[in-house]
């Protein structure tokens, strides 16, 4: 861990419990999770109190206190997706990809999980790998969006 | 939008809907394609709401012409560039509107009444330019110089907008409670946290048209006394992020935001504030909460946002239609405005039509009419051509309004009077494949979920009207079950302090009102007639049917499918666990539902 990371956020967004969150997504952001021992640092250099900071990062979804994978899977479970077939998708990723939910692949390039909406409703169902939307899935489309991230 | 300058002008929509059906490839190919014809310019706009025909490309002649061309990918583009270029005759089939051809019109089309979404699809969002050639901040001129922060708060008083957020409260009052407030510090608040599931309005707003929200912010913070304000906007919307920070910047240099906005005392300094992921932070409270570092837990009211509210100064939150509204009615008053829509319900509203509809997509129609208008000559029916049964109004907090409720008006009283709310303006249609008992169990699973657990009945109780749900759906439920659920759900209802334990059971409620014979025979029968629910229904192969072609064997997680190719396929119920992957794969209709 470095320790110039810590002190980025703290510049960044200031030391105080309002720049929880903040800081938070900045340590995702960098690592791809919240390691412990980053938000530990954050606490002794800071004004926020360890339980203010876990409390706050197990609150919001978007905070992952596990590694994620190189691809993180978003597989969208919004009302559209729900009713044109987001279960399908499900099944299709965890079939191709030999894990379930909230799981990460054991070379570490897929991680997946499922999100409220993404805000494509009209293309139900959506999936979003990285920053990357992929709509109107059917099995054999997850297949091939799969392979465009080196998945055999 | 830009003059032609004796260019064709290419358009294509950018926005998070159409990058995902392939716009980005297509405009990557055009700007590949384009770039030795030296009378062709390539540009980009964000979504016209069309969402059914991305990606979506429009071309500008310079004699006026102007074709509107849909459902084009990268791969169509050299059998049409050419022929376009040279104004040859192109595929119909790629043609949705053609100046040339004035009769051809989208029924999409019809009906809608764009204020809202006027630049929506029509200017580049990430330059300013475009949205000050319309007309943009505009209006923040006329009220920096010639109104009151008063008159302002009295011009939507007059104006009849109600918070587009859901609740419906009237603006103009809300802006006045925090006038009336005094504090050394105040702040302006709009509300971006779009959590409700199946609807996407205030994404395209922000990702169409980012200027006219910030401009309705900066009206706002002028009426009620405000120098600084926050744009809380979901994670899950990057582009919108992307562009909100585009245009903050450009605002920003040319004196629309910061200190003395052209040249005046009125100071407005504007932040964006990212969710992290927390349906409850849609609530005013909570959302103040997240702002400042905390859980979003909300807070009992009063006091109120309007008096102590972020920081425990003085507050005001609106939604981002509701801000969007704001400039078109201070540029043409509120008279214009409060001509359309019902006598308690002005002005137009926007909803995102999605699910089993034919042509889903972002509308904005006059407040009262029917919502039958809108699924069926705006929406064109169900997508599988299947009955109708119901469409969701206002997500995880709305209801199941039915087939015989489709002449309601969409004004806020009637929609409340049906069991649903109009709420952000989430649709989501339903077709007779879809189980009604499946849909109440999948917001309730939601909002389980999202459930902040600070109130009993709203962290427990939604946890066992789900528990029950469950139990019916999966064919183990009784006529007890019924009553319990009515019952906990009224209690969940009042015993809960914030929207969204107060309105979590409405989906029930509604539900068993209008579809209590489908609960029924999920409980006494035992069947699911949309064969939904996996624990009352079989999946088989229907011997005549199928050809042997091991499609469905190649793709069964589990194996349970056997037979040997150009033979009967037999699916094994013990090793069966209903994915419905085969019913999906099968070309042939050779698998039995049911």
């Amino acid at each position: 861990m470095s320790q110039s990371n810590v002190q980025k956020y703290l510049k960044n967004y200031g030391s105080t419990k309002e720049a929880a969150i903040p800081i938070l997504q900045a340590i995702q952001n960098d690592y791809g999770y919240l390691p412990l021992d980053v938000l530990s640092k954050v606490c002794e250099e800071s004004e926020i109190t360890k339980s203010h900071l876990f409390g706050v990062a197990t609150f919001y979804s978007q905070f992952k206190l596990t590694p994620k994978g190189k691809n993180a899977i978003k597989v969208c479970k919004g009302t559209a997706c729900h009713v044109k077939g987001a279960d399908i998708t499900i099944v299709a990723l965890k079939d191709q990809l030999s894990i379930n939910m909230d799981q990460t692949t054991e070379d570490g390039e897929f991680s997946m999980e499922t999100v409220a909406c993404l805000g494509c409703c009209s293309l139900a169902p959506v999936v979003m790998i990285n920053e990357d939307v992929y709509g109107s899935l059917s099995s054999s489309k997850v297949r091939s969006m799969l392979k465009k991230y080196g998945k055999e | 939008m830009g003059k032609n300058n004796g260019h064709i002008r290419l358009v294509v929509g950018l926005g998070s809907c159409g990058i995902a059906a392939g716009a980005k490839d297509l405009y990557e190919e055009l700007a590949a394609k384009t770039k030795s014809h030296a009378n062709t310019k390539l540009s980009h706009t964000s979504c016209n709401g069309m969402c059914f025909k991305e990606p979506i490309m429009e071309v500008f002649y310079p004699d006026g012409d102007h074709l509107m061309l849909g459902n084009i990918h990268k791969k169509d583009v050299d059998k049409v560039l050419e022929p376009l270029l040279t104004r040859k005759s192109i595929d119909e089939k790629f043609v949705i509107e053609d100046s040339r051809k004035p009769d051809k019109k989208e029924s999409f089309r019809l009906k809608q009444h764009k204020i809202v979404l006027e630049n929506c699809g029509v200017i580049d969002p990430d330059d300013i330019a475009p949205y000050l050639e319309k007309g943009g901040y505009m209006a923040i001129k006329k009220v920096l110089t010639s109104m009151t922060p008063e008159q302002v708060i009295e011009e939507m008083k007059a104006s009849g907008l109600r918070g587009r957020g859901g609740a419906g409260f009237p603006t103009g009052t809300k802006w006045q409670f925090a006038r009336n407030s005094q504090a050394e510090k105040k702040y302006m608040i709009c509300n971006a946290d779009e959590g409700d599931p199946g609807a996407f309005m205030d994404r395209a707003v922000l990702e169409s048209d980012p200027h006219r929200v910030i401009e309705g912010l900066i009206i706002g913070g002028y009426a009620i006394g405000a120098h600084y304000g926050y744009i809380y906007v979901r994670a899950e919307y990057p582009l919108a992020i992307k562009r909100l920070k585009i245009a903050i910047a450009q605002a920003t240099e040319r004196n629309f935001l910061g200190d003395k906005i052209l040249n005046t005392d009125f100071s407005f300094h504007l932040k964006i504030k990212e969710g992290a992921g927390a349906f409850v932070c849609g609530e005013e409270t909570a959302l103040i909460a997240s702002i400042e570092g905390e859980r979003g837990n909300p807070r009992l009211r009063p006091p109120f946002p309007a008096v102590s509210g972020l920081w425990k100064y003085p507050t005001n939150i609106n939604n981002v239609e509701t801000l969007a509204s704001v400039p078109w009615i201070i540029n043409n008053g509120s008279a214009a405005y409060a001509s359309y829509g019902t006598a308690k319900s002005k002005g137009t509203k926007v909803f995102s039509v999605a699910g089993k509809i034919a042509k889903g997509g972002l509308v904005e129609v006059d407040m009262g009419i029917p919502l039958r208008d809108i699924i069926y000559t705006i929406g064109g029916g169900t997508s599988s051509g299947k009955p109708f049964k119901a469409v969701q109004l206002g997500g995880p907090s709305g209801g199941c309004v039915p087939e015989n409720l489709l002449d309601t008006p969409v004004d806020y009283e009637s929609i409340a009077a049906t069991g649903a709310i109009m709420g952000s303006g989430g649709m989501v249609v339903m077709d007779e494949d879809t189980c009604i008992v499946d849909v109440a169990k999948f917001f309730l699973t939601f909002t389980q979920k999202e459930s902040c657990g600070k109130c009993t009945f709203c962290r427990v109780g939604t946890m066992r009207l789900l528990e029950i749900l469950e139990k019916i759906s999966a064919g183990k439920g009784s006529m007890d079950d019924l009553k319990e659920l009515e019952d906990l759900s009224a209690k969940v209802k009042d015993l809960s302090l914030c929207g969204l334990g107060k309105t979590a059971p409405n989906p029930i409620v509604t539900t068993i009102k209008y579809f209590r014979d489908e609960y029924e025979e999920h409980i006494k029968d035992k069947k699911c007639r949309a064969a939904v629910c996996k624990d009352l229904i079989n999946f088989s192969v229907i011997e005549k049917d199928c050809t042997g072609c091991h499609l469905c064997f190649k793709n069964c997680p589990v194996n349970a499918i056997s037979g040997e190719t150009k033979k009967v396929h037999h699916i094994d119920q013990k090793l069966c666990i209903k994915c419905g992957m085969c019913y999906e794969v099968c070309k042939f209709n050779a698998i039995f539902k049911g």
